[in-house]
């Protein structure tokens, strides 16, 4: 077999973004979550809050370290095996990817060390205002690294100066009209992602039958806050779905597995897409759907891949299937915050126990509705690293072969494979012993150190029980 | 073509992140390879202890320094990431290992010996690196295109060998004259009796390694035929060498440290006059590598107001943890224990 660098490095970079995505994403919202709670606990006094804050912060602390962690390597993926993306692309990738990194930064120096560290220094307004700076400052991050790929999705406000990439118009770039809904959207996943996981810890708790009070306020909180917030996912989602359909054709079909141009358009509910033969089969669909959902009239003539070339469409199985999963998780949640809602209204939430398994097992529909969704966004914009500016086959890093791409691509597995496992199981352990207490640092910690804060964790290493002796 | 203001302002930045960094995490590395040069547990404890509240801090400025490059000189982001492909997959494990050995091995009994691998092994790992890469560059880096044009392996060469070794021996010195200052009793004495060792290697090393430099490269030689004033650098180094035998005899806590990080900045000096402005040795210079002023200009806002935050906060993290390390170090001095 031969080996191609250009696919294992995709394969590559797929594989540690992956890995990373999942920490930021539970991190964003843990961060929100966490101010929301302060607020709860600064207007309204009860101890229940302040428990519910001192538990999730432990969590918050291990999965930004993780966050840190994975992210550090992200920063050099783009150098290492996509040189001719850095170099080419570098004018306005860098800047913004620079951006990111100061916010970080600026994040740890400062607030984040008030909210780790100084819960006894200064006073519960400041603490609260620190918590809500953190979390500002995550959903800044987050601006960053969605700004950098809304311009790789849809690139604007640059101009092309002796075969240069010039930037011309920051705000443009910055501010431009994908970025303003795909940031949101990947807000309201992080959102949802964290809430599903609230939920899930609550249900557990009070499928064990511990902790019942702090089960309930988790599943209140956060049963409310997905129930609203999911509606709201999916019209922005709608949103993202427009401008793909305006300024990124052949990904659109390639989601909508449209081979042939319609009007109007039939919408594929599911199929399995045969790309050798160009067509759908076992496909269950709908008439004239298709034209509404994309156009929002029901005899429109929607594009079929047949209308590109070739070399320029994207693969249709991955957007095709990680879509549907996405929009799937969406709908899960939809039904199990809603459904939540009524039992509680009720008065039933805590003795339907089936509901709880329901609740505790959808932990992960977050999590998979945030990577199918990177999913469909990356593998559409196929063949494309930058949208009509560059190939992805043409941004490899030159001197790169083979072996080399697969050398590091084992050994990205091998060293995730050792150290994440340990930094799951200690948030798995984490959210199995539940609320017990203040956290503690081991000596030495500084806020840039967030592992060191999670302390009772540290018997997941075999080592001592309980916390600091 | 000269560089232009804003791209000199950027280069300023990296080379001071850059110095700073070699010296910050130097120090701490360097405490991680004496760390595995002892079985003795308590030692070991507290030379962990005496870089615990700055090790991650440290390694910030290595961040500031990729990051720095990517947006204002992306040719050479691209070049060195290319050209070290393998080296710097064995730094970012080196660094991955090391830190997560920081968080476990405080809690860990059972598997200690692993986090005592991961420590030690990290640390040498990422100091070799980064000499071997040193090395490579000083011998020139193929490019064409703005690409790098050589083969994964081609630091794998005696010179850039020497110089990784050069490093670790470097980074080992660092890190005994800040475990004597850091400490006290038996390790302060421990680490006082390597340090003049250390010197000696050290100083051997970069010896031969300066003169096989001026002996391969033409252009390397002839800058420094050029700029004669440049031998004020290595004279200083030499100096700085005498300083910490002085200190390490009359066992003077801050001399020896102090002196080393003069010899660092002195080599790194050294360096600069051999290779300016070449940004890759010797293909890329800072004006052929700078983005377009409209890149330069939209970072140097978060530069002018992030860059001093990241440096007080250094300041201030080192200032809480003045002093001795002792047991339960920065417990009574770190905020929100009071």
């Amino acid at each position: 077999m031969d080996l191609d660098p250009v696919f294992l490095s995709r394969v590559q970079f797929a594989f540690v973004v992956s890995f990373h995505i999942i920490f930021p994403a539970f991190t964003i919202g843990l961060a929100a979550w966490l101010a929301t709670i302060e607020g709860a606990s600064l207007a309204t006094g009860r101890a229940i809050y302040r428990r519910l804050f001192d538990f999730w912060m432990k969590i918050f602390a291990v999965s930004f370290g993780m966050g840190v962690v994975t992210g550090i390597v992200m920063a050099f993926q783009f150098g290492t095996n996509w040189g001719v993306l850095a170099e080419r692309m570098g004018s306005i990738q860098g800047p913004l990817l620079g951006y990111e990194g100061f916010t970080a930064f600026l994040l740890e120096a400062t607030f984040f060390g008030v909210m780790l560290l100084g819960r006894a220094r200064v006073s519960p307004r400041f603490y609260f205002f620190a918590c809500c700076m953190v979390a500002l400052g995550t959903m800044f991050s987050s601006f960053w690294i969605l700004a950098n790929n809304s311009w790789m999705q849809v690139p604007l406000g640059h101009e092309i100066v002796d075969g240069r990439i010039i930037p011309r118009d920051w705000v443009a770039i910055v501010l431009g009209p994908v970025q303003m809904v795909r940031w949101p959207h990947m807000l309201l996943a992080a959102f949802l992602t964290t809430g599903m996981c609230v939920i899930a810890t609550g249900a557990w708790y009070l499928l064990r039958r511990v902790h019942r009070e702090e089960g309930h306020a988790m599943l209140n909180w956060g049963l409310g806050l997905v129930a609203v917030l999911v509606p709201v996912q999916l019209a922005t989602g709608h949103l993202v779905g427009d401008y793909v359909h305006r300024h990124q054709p052949e990904k659109f079909a390639a989601i909508e597995a449209r081979w042939q141009t319609e009007q109007p358009a039939a919408e594929v509910l599911i199929a399995i897409p045969d790309e050798a033969n160009e067509r759908n089969r076992f496909a269950i669909s709908v008439p004239r759907l298709g034209s509404f959902i994309a156009s929002g009239t029901w005899d429109s003539r929607e594009v079929g891949l047949e209308s590109f070339e070739p070399e320029d469409r994207p693969p249709v199985l991955v957007p095709f299937f990680a879509f549907r999963i996405m929009v799937g998780m969406g709908l899960v949640m939809l039904a199990v915050s809603w459904w939540g809602n009524l039992l509680r209204l009720r008065g039933r939430l805590e003795t339907t126990r089936w509901f709880l398994w329901c609740g505790f097992l959808s932990f992960p529909t977050g999590f998979i509705a945030v990577l199918t969704g990177w999913f469909t966004a990356e593998v559409g914009r196929q063949p494309w690293v930058v949208y009509g500016l560059l190939r992805t086959e043409d941004a490899i890093t030159p001197s790169l072969t083979g072996p080399d791409v697969l050398f590091s691509l084992a050994a990205y597995v091998a060293v995730y494979c050792t150290f994440i496992p340990f930094g799951v199981y200690y948030i798995y352990k984490l959210l199995r012993d539940g609320p017990k207490g203040e956290a503690q640092a081991i000596p030495g910690a500084t806020a840039n150190r967030p592992l060191a804060f999670a302390d009772e964790a540290g018997t997941a290493t075999g080592g001592r029980s309980g916390g600091r002796g | 073509m000269d560089a232009s203001a804003l791209a000199l302002f950027w280069a300023g930045v990296i080379a001071a992140a850059m110095l700073v960094y070699v010296i910050l995490d130097g120090f701490d590395l360097g405490v991680g390879v004496l760390f595995g040069t002892t079985r003795e547990e308590e030692k070991r404890a507290q030379m962990m202890n005496t870089v615990a509240p700055f090790w991650d801090g440290n390694e910030t400025w290595l961040v500031i320094v990729g990051a720095g490059l990517y947006a204002a000189f992306p040719v050479v982001y691209a070049v060195f990431l290319g050209a070290f492909y393998i080296p710097v997959l064995l730094l970012l494990f080196g660094l991955i290992f090391r830190g997560v050995a920081f968080e476990f091995r405080h809690r860990s009994r059972g598997m200690r010996w692993l986090w005592d691998w991961g420590f030690f092994l990290g640390s040498a790992v990422a100091a070799f690196v980064q000499g071997a890469a040193i090395g490579a560059m000083m011998r020139g880096i193929p490019v064409a295109d703005n690409q790098y044009a050589g083969g994964a392996f081609d630091w794998v060469a005696p010179f850039p060998v020497l110089t990784g070794i050069g490093l670790v021996l470097g980074y080992a010195l660092l890190g005994a004259g800040w475990i004597a200052l850091k400490s006290e009793g038996g390790l302060r004495e421990w680490a006082f009796a390597r340090i003049p060792w250390l010197a000696g290697a050290v100083l051997a090393v970069l010896a031969v390694a300066v003169s096989l430099t001026l002996d391969h490269s033409a252009v390397a030689k002839s800058h420094w035929g050029d700029r004669r004033w440049g031998i004020v650098f290595p004279v200083i180094g030499v100096l700085a060498l005498a300083g910490i035998l002085i200190g390490t005899r009359r066992k003077y806590d801050l001399l020896p440290f102090a002196m080393t990080a003069l010899f660092f900045l002195c080599a790194f000096l050294t360096l600069g006059v051999m290779f300016w402005p070449y940004m890759i040795p010797y293909s890329v210079t800072v004006a052929d590598a700078a983005a377009p002023e409209a890149s330069l200009g939209f970072l140097f806002y978060g530069a002018v107001i992030v860059l001093p935050v990241v440096a007080t906060y250094t300041v201030h993290v080192y200032w809480v943890f003045r002093g001795k390390a002792h047991e339960g170090y920065g417990e009574s001095a770190k905020p929100g224990r009071r």
